[in-house]
């Protein structure tokens, strides 16, 4: 938890940049933990609730563990003219889970996301932080070979 | 800066799309190979940002030659470098070939996708490096504000933009100058500046790609701003899904202040002015301004009624102005080159040009940037290069979940604020999503209501309650168990939403749906009356199976199907097993022969 309180630090323990601090922890994390969430209500002085306030409003947090490798699919409007819909529906079955859960082996999370920007690539999905463009079903398995 | 004369520059795209095709690892490739040529002395390489041919990517431009390369691969660097640098003529196999038997374009310019356009945002894109300052003010930059600190009275400046006729370019379309002579006026010794790059509309990434290729002119135009309306610090909220542009937008203010351009007595005037830059958390409704701001302050994004307006309370309660990114980068030019010039640029009412994002079932797909005014249709097919697959054009998504769907009788209508609104779209950010005939007009609707139901923050009725029974009312209809009464039912809960909800978000959110009545009912009717999907789409309405004449067994459908519902002798008529088939229509989209029958 030395990550926290350094992340905390960071931004001078201002209440303004608790949305900052918390994308830090997820980052550092892979999610929200509630002992993380503790240290940030005791060292910021600000109620617990507030903290969940932000954790369930903003669709970027998790409050609870996800997969090594984040699988984002793509669902704006030009990916679900494309076929999105179709590529969630391979990668549902591939890894046997639905949209929001995480693979038995803790290897996957799948989630879909708004508009991801990349749009004249269309349909695509974004692992980690790295972007797949114009995939067809065909292309699904392939693409997550390739995360461990 | 490196002041090294180079005969030939190379211009390596390194915005999101082309980065993730392997556009950095083509830069590295080209250096290499121009090294071992000898010709490192002579030819430079140079990344920059988006250059608006996403798809197309990786792009690499030849300048002065103005030659134009999409599509590179790794093994296309050394015939490359050996055709076009060592000996003189443009390499073939990565230029722009537009269909399939017409010859391949060399030139830049000559191709419909950029001859078209007309830069005055997106100037700087693809000619320089956003991450070099001195590249900017090479092409003028800082040359606005030099003039609005030195030679310009506030007064003046809004005056400026007020001549210039610029509306911002987030939504709406409310006149700039207005809004900052309400800031201007208000009576506080604190006041604020914002910066919406928090880009929601899904299909829109023209604000990405300004503050990825030219984060320098967004902070020039604020400083400007902050002039104008007395503002001491400004933030720029861009959302947390832009890695890149947010690494970007924050080099850029290091470099700024680094020269004076930013911070503490500004070119020495004695102006103040910083600029912090704040990720989003993720929630669409925080592109509405009085949502954003509470975001900026740590609460939950959820908005609030106005008036108050943000001019006279806005961030921690003290007068704000909030532009955004597109907005905010037209500033600068205006005040370089003035009113006047920029107000020959596009309609009455609508001046100057509209950055659009061109994508969905189009060509060529990508950001464009066209005078206002310009008819849709010449966007579509003479830049975008029309329907893919000889399909035909159905309908344009216009201004995102706010806005509408423009069916084909209104192809020629003049883009601008207010030709988009009678046609019950809106401008919005300015994503243009091209549907074809097999895009099913419900299923949009759907999607957009969907999407609307989980952006709702919750906080008024109408949307948030009103927006769920839309959405069960159209599921109904998808699944084929929609009812006479139900188009009535939509239509009165979308008026009582418009009327009622709270916030932008809730009062546009019928749009979608209403455009969609208006224009393609007979689409709704074929699914309630005949339990029938036009387009193909909705999964409960339709099968698939191979129509036997067509089928020349060339098990493309059979490789493609990702059930395994297809089998057949190869050069035999394939079959679907209707039990396995789930629908989802990739074997219609694999097939050459148009053997898949959808009914």
């Amino acid at each position: 938890m030395e990550a926290v309180h350094r992340i905390i630090e960071n931004y001078g323990k201002r209440d303004r940049s608790l949305i900052a601090m918390l994308q830090d922890i997820q980052r550092e994390k892979g999610y929200l933990p509630r002992e993380a969430l503790k240290i940030v209500a005791d060292e910021v002085n600000v109620p617990l609730s507030r903290l969940y306030s932000l954790a369930t409003f903003y669709k970027a947090f998790s409050l609870v563990p996800r997969g090594r490798h984040i699988v984002h699919v793509c669902t704006g409007t030009a990916c679900h003219v494309r076929g999105a819909v179709k590529l969630i529906d391979k990668l549902e079955q591939t890894l046997e889970i639905k949209n929001g859960e995480t693979t038995a082996d803790g290897r996957f999370t799948l989630e879909e996301v708004r508009c991801v920007g990349c749009c004249g690539l269309a349909p695509v999905i974004v692992i980690d932080e790295e972007f797949h463009g114009k995939l067809t079903q065909k292309d699904v398995g392939k693409v997550l070979e390739k995360y461990e | 800066m490196d002041r090294k004369n180079y005969r030939t520059h190379v211009l390596v795209c390194a915005g999101t799309g082309c980065v993730s095709n392997g556009s950095l690892n083509i830069k590295s490739a080209l250096e290499e190979e121009l090294k071992k040529h000898g010709l490192d002395g002579e030819v430079q390489v140079i990344v920059t940002g988006c250059q608006g041919f996403c798809e197309r990517g990786p792009i690499a431009i030849v300048q002065p030659d103005d030659v134009f390369y999409q599509s590179l691969t790794l093994k296309d660097i050394p015939p490359l470098v050996e055709e076009h640098f060592l000996k003189g003529r443009p390499y073939k196999k990565c230029m722009y070939v537009p269909g399939k038997k017409e010859d391949a374009i060399p030139k830049m310019m000559d191709i419909d996708f950029f001859k078209h356009q007309m830069l005055v945002v997106l100037r700087n894109r693809g000619r320089m490096d956003p991450e070099k300052i001195d590249e900017y003010i090479a092409f003028d930059g800082y040359r606005g504000l030099a003039k609005a600190l030195t030679s310009m009275t506030p007064d003046e400046i809004i005056e400026e933009i007020s001549a210039s006729g610029l509306r911002g370019r987030g939504g709406a379309g409310f006149p700039a100058a207005m809004k900052w002579r309400f800031a201007q006026k208000a009576d506080s010794d604190v006041k604020y500046l914002i910066c919406n790059a928090d880009e929601g509309d899904p299909g829109a990434y023209m604000d990405r790609s300004v503050l990825e290729a030219d984060p320098h002119a967004v902070l020039e135009g604020m400083t400007i701003g902050a002039k104008a309306i007395g503002a001491v610090k400004g933030f720029i909220y861009v959302r947390d899904e832009y890695p890149l542009a947010v690494d970007r937008i924050k080099k850029a203010i290091e470099q700024a202040k680094d020269y004076g351009l930013l911070g503490e007595n500004i070119l020495d005037t004695g102006f103040d002015f910083d600029v912090e830059v704040i990720r989003g958390g993720g929630a669409f409704v925080c592109g509405e301004e009085t949502a954003l701001m509470a975001s900026i302050e740590g609460q939950p994004g959820r908005p609030r009624s106005r008036p108050p307006f943000p001019a006279e309370r806005g961030l921690w309660g003290k007068p704000t102005n909030i532009n955004n990114v597109e907005t905010w980068a037209n500033v600068p030019i205006i005040i370089h080159r003035g009113a006047e010039w920029y107000a020959t640029l596009g309609t009455e009412k609508s001046k100057g040009t509209k950055v659009f994002s061109l994508v969905g079932k189009i060509n060529n797909s990508g950001l464009v940037e066209v005078p206002m005014g310009i008819p849709l249709r010449e966007i579509i097919y003479g830049i975008g290069g029309g329907i893919p697959g000889g399909k035909a054009f159905k309908a344009v998504q216009s201004g995102g979940p706010s806005g509408g769907c423009i069916p084909a009788s209104l192809l020629d209508l003049p883009v601008d604020y207010e030709k988009l609104a009678e046609a019950g779209a809106i401008m919005g950010s300015g994503g243009l999503i091209v549907m074809d005939e097999e895009t099913c007009m419900v299923d949009v609707a759907l999607y957009f209501i969907n999407f609307l139901v989980d952006e709702s923050c919750g906080k008024c009725t109408p949307c948030r309650v009103g927006l769920v029974r839309m959405k069960e009312i159209l599921e109904r209809i998808v699944a084929g168990e929609g009812t006479e009464s139900d188009i009535g039912s939509l239509e009165a809960l979308a008026h009582t939403i418009k009327n009622s909800a709270l916030c932008g978000l809730g009062n546009t959110a019928p749009n979608p749906v209403l455009t969609t009545l208006k224009y393609f009912k007979e689409e709704y009717e074929a699914h309630i009356r005949d339990h029938r999907c036009p387009a193909g789409v909705c999964k409960a309405l339709i099968t698939h199976r191979i129509d036997p004449e067509k089928c020349t067994g060339c098990t493309v459908c059979a490789r493609n199907c990702p059930v395994d519902a297809i089998s057949g002798e190869r050069k035999q008529p394939h079959v679907i097993d209707i039990e396995l088939c789930t629908q989802c229509g990739s074997c219609r989209e694999a097939c050459k022969f148009d053997a898949i029958i959808v009914e």
